[in-house]
């Protein structure tokens, strides 16, 4: 049989993910992630009495904590499974990714395990945002002027 | 490539699995379980090692044996370097051969074991083999606790040790033949479709037995593949069906019987080296005991995939080993 022929038998077997329902399902958990974090801003600077600014990096710090912590406790992974990218694609997401990892190799040493593992998911994001966020930076300025 | 033995039997085996095994259909079958995936050791892999090491030893106290009167221990695993198997091997401290063809290991050892024994080279052999559902799934996928969303058609690694003992001493169970497959890539790029990578090795080696021993598929009470899984058992099906025009009729794959695929959340079922000999060795065996069934053809199947070499844009190859056994 041909590979091309074989491939189309495989796909004939291999159930397709329901692309519109994962969407809609990120979606609404995604935007209750947003109610949260901004309910979250909203309490902090009127307790706090701080600033927008200073209560969204509090905001930031809460619900890092709160990923890294589901994630020590072996629930978030489970709770994605159902949630699909609603849960990874917010901040949630970035801190359970490192924290996944810095698990995973904590075994390894300090250095050869945790320092050399923690980036192994999220450091492409790190490095494609950085480089992004330059180049998006540099076409602002020369198009918009600033 | 068939081989035929005359005096080759599989006198015992032993079984070890972790807690999703023992919650299948098979729980009380297994020889000894544990709750988690450590078993008292500090990491994944060194677990697995205990695993396999516990696995050889419960089979030398079953079979009331010591170390000193096997001639030779085959093992395989998963893991880089096969760990699990050399740091077990160095425990145990039985002259040592390690094997690696992913999850087709288990058969590759008993090949390697019958050819040995059959040819008057050894008195007997140890064949076991390994696979842990974590340390695979750090070595091959994402960190464990990772929750990336996972395709309803990945197979679930089985967390367990297998090891059987072959000799020439007579046993219900004989081995009666086995035919050494060839490594086949179809093009499938997908890591998570292994039912897809490893059809065709799989029908490739049961077409080559099935030809070469002048059988027809109907011989066998119950052709049995690795790890296949729920979807890669129709492809297998329907591939057999337009590249050889062979119907297979008394067949199942181990993957979708060693868990309770509708209770538990194992997605298309189990796979690794294990998966085959955990079925095998407990409820197939029984049932062989019990004369429910008489032939029975074990066809190992591995996908012999690299991360590296996956992200590198290359296809994955896949193997399958079959051997043949018969109850006298």
């Amino acid at each position: 049989m041909e590979k091309k022929k074989y491939e189309q038998l495989v796909n004939k077997h291999t159930p397709k993910e329901n692309i519109i329902v994962n969407a809609i399902i990120a979606f609404i958990i995604g935007g209750l992630m947003g109610i949260i974090g901004q309910g979250l801003i909203d309490i902090y600077s009127s307790i706090f009495s701080i600033s927008t600014k200073d209560a969204s990096v509090f905001m930031i710090v809460t619900l890092i904590f709160v990923g890294c912590l589901l994630t020590c406790l072996g629930v978030f992974d489970k709770m994605v499974q159902f949630a699909k990218c609603g849960l990874i694609i917010p901040i949630t997401g970035f801190a359970h990714a490192m924290m996944s990892a810095t698990l995973e190799y904590r075994k390894e040493g300090m250095i050869t395990g945790i320092g050399a593992n923690m980036f192994k998911l999220a450091g492409s994001v790190i490095i494609f945002g950085v480089v992004s966020a330059y180049v998006f930076g540099l076409v602002r300025l020369l198009i918009f002027g600033g | 490539m068939t081989i035929k033995y005359d005096n080759v039997y599989i006198n015992e085996t032993s079984t070890i699995v972790g807690p999703y095994e023992f919650n299948g259909p098979f729980s009380k079958l297994y020889d000894k379980h544990y709750k988690e995936f450590y078993f008292g050791e500090k990491t994944f892999e060194q677990a697995e090692s205990k695993l396999l090491q516990e696995s050889v030893e419960l089979l030398l106290e079953k079979s009331k044996l010591k170390k000193e009167d096997i001639s030779l221990h085959i093992s395989g695993d998963l893991l880089n370097q096969l760990v699990a198997s050399n740091y077990a091997a160095s425990n145990i401290g039985i002259p040592f051969l390690g094997i690696y063809n992913a999850c087709a290991s288990s058969v590759e050892g008993l090949i390697i074991a019958s050819n040995m024994i059959d040819k008057n080279q050894i008195d007997n052999a140890i064949v076991s083999v390994s696979s842990h559902n974590n340390s695979a799934e750090k070595q091959f996928r994402y960190p464990v606790e990772y929750g990336a969303p996972k395709k309803n058609y990945t197979t679930f690694t089985t967390t367990g040790g297998a090891s059987a003992l072959l000799s020439k001493n007579k046993s219900e169970i004989k081995i009666e033949s086995s035919t050494i497959g060839k490594v086949i890539d179809m093009g499938i790029k997908d890591v998570f479709n292994m039912g897809g990578v490893m059809s065709p090795a799989a029908a490739y080696t049961i077409y080559t037995h099935l030809k070469e021993t002048g059988r027809d598929a109907s011989y066998y009470d119950l052709i049995l593949t690795g790890d296949l899984g729920k979807h890669g058992k129709e492809i297998l099906k329907e591939y057999m069906k337009e590249e050889y025009n062979m119907e297979l009729t008394n067949y199942d794959d181990s993957a979708c019987m060693i868990f309770d695929l509708k209770k538990q959340p194992v997605l298309s079922g189990g796979s690794g080296p294990a998966c085959l000999p955990l079925v095998a060795y407990t409820y197939i065996m029984n049932k062989m005991k019990n004369k429910e069934l008489k032939r029975v053809l074990l066809v190992a199947t591995g996908a012999l995939m690299s991360p590296t070499i996956v992200y590198q844009q290359k296809s994955i190859p896949a193997i399958a080993h079959a051997i043949s056994l018969e109850v006298i």
